[in-house]
């Protein structure tokens, strides 16, 4: 009988344990039974134990050159294998690049569904209840499937992680790809990173973001100041990014990133839903907006209602001033 | 060389689908083993199999997409106990956003190519023939329209089995473009979906596609950058806003629309019955959202802000 979770893992560019497998590993421990993790790409064998600590008693290590890039015909075909051979009643994945495009493969070739971009999780008898927001973010749907294995893709950051605990130790399984360059029907001709500098948005502990009020390209420069001075990264709602006024890879939201900062402030951003879906675990949202009845201020716990230049100027200045004494 | 053979059957659809008999249908099994070397040939300069050199190429394209009004902000009312939500009156349904970009994509591909044939292809009840005859008004060429009660409230998976036996009968093609997500649900499953039940490759998230020869070029969204990534044809491609706007229908165009085709088919046209539905819907609702706002006061803007960085600090955020 399909029983337990299996997480399907994986690695950061510069090769760590993705900080989304231990939230997905928590979320398995809770469900109840046992976690089995599947590790896919090149040089992840390092990790393996790593995901051991959190919590998974086994770990598949699938570690292949063939790999090192995710493509769906190389990570599919092994994903399938596994699910097989572990026969999971949950299947659950990071709502990433690569959880975005295996989980609906996976889930037609295992004959299931899944549930995609998930944020809560109950376990109802062999049931997985999975909810997730629609509607960009203004609904909520719980959802469940009809088949085995059920399969859920996670939003970063909308649980709690699993406690790291080196004491445990999981039992490692290396198993080869089983795939080669004449199964993968795709090639990456190129890759281009956008260069993001100063402290990465997923990590900043403040982030500052832009909006169309800004009324053009060089209003994010006072923003970029205003991030400096307070530690932070600058971000952006999608309105600015398909004008070109700020880097696609600085889009938050739920097409772009979630962020989880102690403080976001919002600068000339409205307030759509599928905005607020990137900062939904923020508790403290600053908003300042020329328009009193914006829809951003019902998330907000301060409101600046005004021109945004002025405001941020002042704003800035005093933070200096504040930081300088200490 | 399974590829090869597809294409060179499309090739010969293509021929007689143009009402060139360069080649004729019996001959397809024949000329599969051929066509690459007379590609290769011509690549060579050489004088090798003229009919099949002279052929235009001719590409049909998918497009799929669902009937969305753009509801996505707050123009909407969940009724819980019926697990749907209703559009605020006077809402217009219009295409989801995401898949008059597939058609904008579509026909970008067509301005280089000009014999493109685009087929757009969707599921769903009579509100969707408007939809589709706004993408006929943009530029498609024909649109088929499945609207069948047995598949009402038919889940991501039955949408896509009867979207892809219905592609299957509309074979040949060469590209299947879906949007990335519908507005409404936000999956992003149907098109992967389909190119799984096609046996075909999929590449998602696409700001770019460039079709050529018998390969897609796609320039995909990555979450720090982009991709370029090639597959041969036949494909799906999934694409992203960041693909750009979609062109808007002129008058003259709307009015040529009214005479394009929309082929009307039901589940027996296309010789299925309904899939099984499987996942379930348990129950939607608005989450609520309680946050007292301290609204900042001040003579002026600059005041507003100082004040703002005073509050902060007090509160240890900064
Ligand atoms: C499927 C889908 C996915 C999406 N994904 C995302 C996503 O990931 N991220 C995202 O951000 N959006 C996303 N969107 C778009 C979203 O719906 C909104 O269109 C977008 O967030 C609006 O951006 P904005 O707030 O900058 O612009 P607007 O909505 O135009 O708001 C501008 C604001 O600036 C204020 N303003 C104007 N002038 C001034 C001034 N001088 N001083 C102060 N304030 C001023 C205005 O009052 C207004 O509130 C998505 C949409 C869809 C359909
Ligand atoms: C339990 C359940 C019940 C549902 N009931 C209904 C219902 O009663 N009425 C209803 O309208 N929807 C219903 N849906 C949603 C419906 O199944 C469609 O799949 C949905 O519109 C697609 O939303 P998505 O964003 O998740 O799609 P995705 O998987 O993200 O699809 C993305 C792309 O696939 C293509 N696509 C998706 N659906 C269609 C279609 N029908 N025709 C052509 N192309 C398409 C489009 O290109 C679209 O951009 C239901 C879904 C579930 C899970």
């Amino acid at each position: 009988m399909a029983s337990g979770t299996l997480v399907i893992g994986e690695s950061t560019e510069d090769g760590k344990l993705n900080p989304v497998v231990p939230e997905l590993i928590g979320i398995g421990s809770r469900l109840g039974g046992p976690v089995t993790v599947a590790l896919l790409g090149s040089g992840v064998e390092g990790v393996a134990q790593e995901a051991g600590a959190f919590g998974a008693s086994k770990v598949f290590v699938i570690d292949d050159a063939i790999l090192k890039d995710y493509q769906g015909d190389s990570y599919v075909p092994i994903a399938e294998r596994i699910a097989k051979e572990v026969n999971p009643a949950v299947i659950l994945m990071g709502q990433t690049m690569m959880g975005r495009d295996l989980a609906p493969r996976l889930a037609q070739r295992l004959g299931t569904a899944v549930a995609m971009d998930c944020v809560n999780f109950e376990m109802q008898g062999d049931k997985l209840i999975a909810e997730r927001p629609c509607y960009g973010g203004s609904a909520r749907a719980r959802y469940t499937i009809n088949g085995m294995p059920q399969i859920a893709t996670v939003r970063a950051k909308a649980q709690e992680p699993a406690e790291r605990d080196d004491s445990r130790e999981a039992e490692v399984v290396k198993q080869p790809a089983g795939v080669g360059e004449g199964d993968v029907r795709t090639r990456i001709v190129e890759r281009r990173k956008e260069k993001a500098e100063g402290v990465r948005l997923e990590d900043a502990k403040v982030v500052v973001s832009g909006g169309r009020g800004l009324g053009g390209p060089e209003g994010f420069k006072p923003l970029e100041e205003m991030a400096d001075v307070l530690g932070g990264a600058v971000g952006a709602s999608r309105a600015v990014c398909d004008l070109g006024w700020y880097p696609v890879a600085n889009q938050v939201g739920l097409t772009g990133k979630v962020v989880t900062p102690d403080l976001y402030i919002a600068v000339g951003i409205s307030g759509a839903s599928q905005h607020m879906a990137g900062i939904s675990s923020v508790k403290n949202i600053v908003a300042i907006n020329k328009d009193p009845d914006a829809s951003i201020f019902k998330s907000s716990r301060w409101a600046v209602v005004g021109d945004w230049k002025e405001i941020v100027s002042g704003f800035t200045e005093k933070v200096r001033q504040l930081k300088a004494s200490g | 060389m399974k590829t090869a053979h597809s294409c060179c059957c499309r090739a010969a659809f293509d021929a007689l689908r143009s009402g060139r008999n360069g080649v004729s249908s019996q001959d397809c099994g024949k000329i599969s083993g051929c066509y690459t070397t007379a590609r290769d040939e011509t690549r060579a300069g050489g004088a090798g199999n003229g009919d099949l050199r002279d052929q235009p190429h001719r590409s049909s394209l998918l497009i799929v997409f669902p009937d969305q009004g753009d509801r996505s902000c707050s123009q909407f009312r969940v009724d819980e106990a019926a697990k749907k939500v209703l559009p605020a009156p006077g809402i217009q349904p219009v295409p989801s956003q995401f898949d008059t970009i597939g058609v904008e994509a579509a026909l970008r591909i067509k301005d280089k190519q000009p014999d493109t044939v685009i087929t757009v292809l969707s599921l769903g009840p009579d509100s969707f023939r408007d939809t589709i005859k706004h993408c006929l008004a943009m530029g498609a060429d024909e649109g088929v329209h499945i609207n069948d009660p047995a598949v009402n409230g038919a889940d991501h998976w039955a949408t896509a089995e009867v979207l892809a036996a219905a592609i299957k009968k509309l074979e040949p093609f060469d590209l299947i473009i879906a949007g990335r997500q519908a507005v409404d649900w936000d999956m992003g499953i149907v098109g992967s979906t389909i190119a799984e039940i096609l046996g075909i490759p999929v590449v998602t998230i696409a700001k770019d596609i460039q079709h050529n020869d018998g390969r897609v070029t796609v320039e995909r969204v990555l979450l720090d950058g982009f991709e370029t990534v090639e597959a041969p044809t036949p494909a799906v491609v999934t694409v992203s806003n960041e693909l750009g706007e979609p062109r808007y229908p002129q008058l003259r165009q709307i009015m040529m629309a009214a005479k394009k085709e929309v082929k009307p088919w039901t589940l027996g046209d296309i010789g299925i019955s309904a899939p099984e539905k499987r996942i379930t819907l348990e129950a939607l609702f608005v989450p609520e959202t309680k946050v007292e706002t301290e609204f900042i006061e001040g003579d002026t803007p600059q005041e507003k802000g100082e004040k703002l960085a005073t509050r902060l600090r007090e509160a240890k955020l900064i």
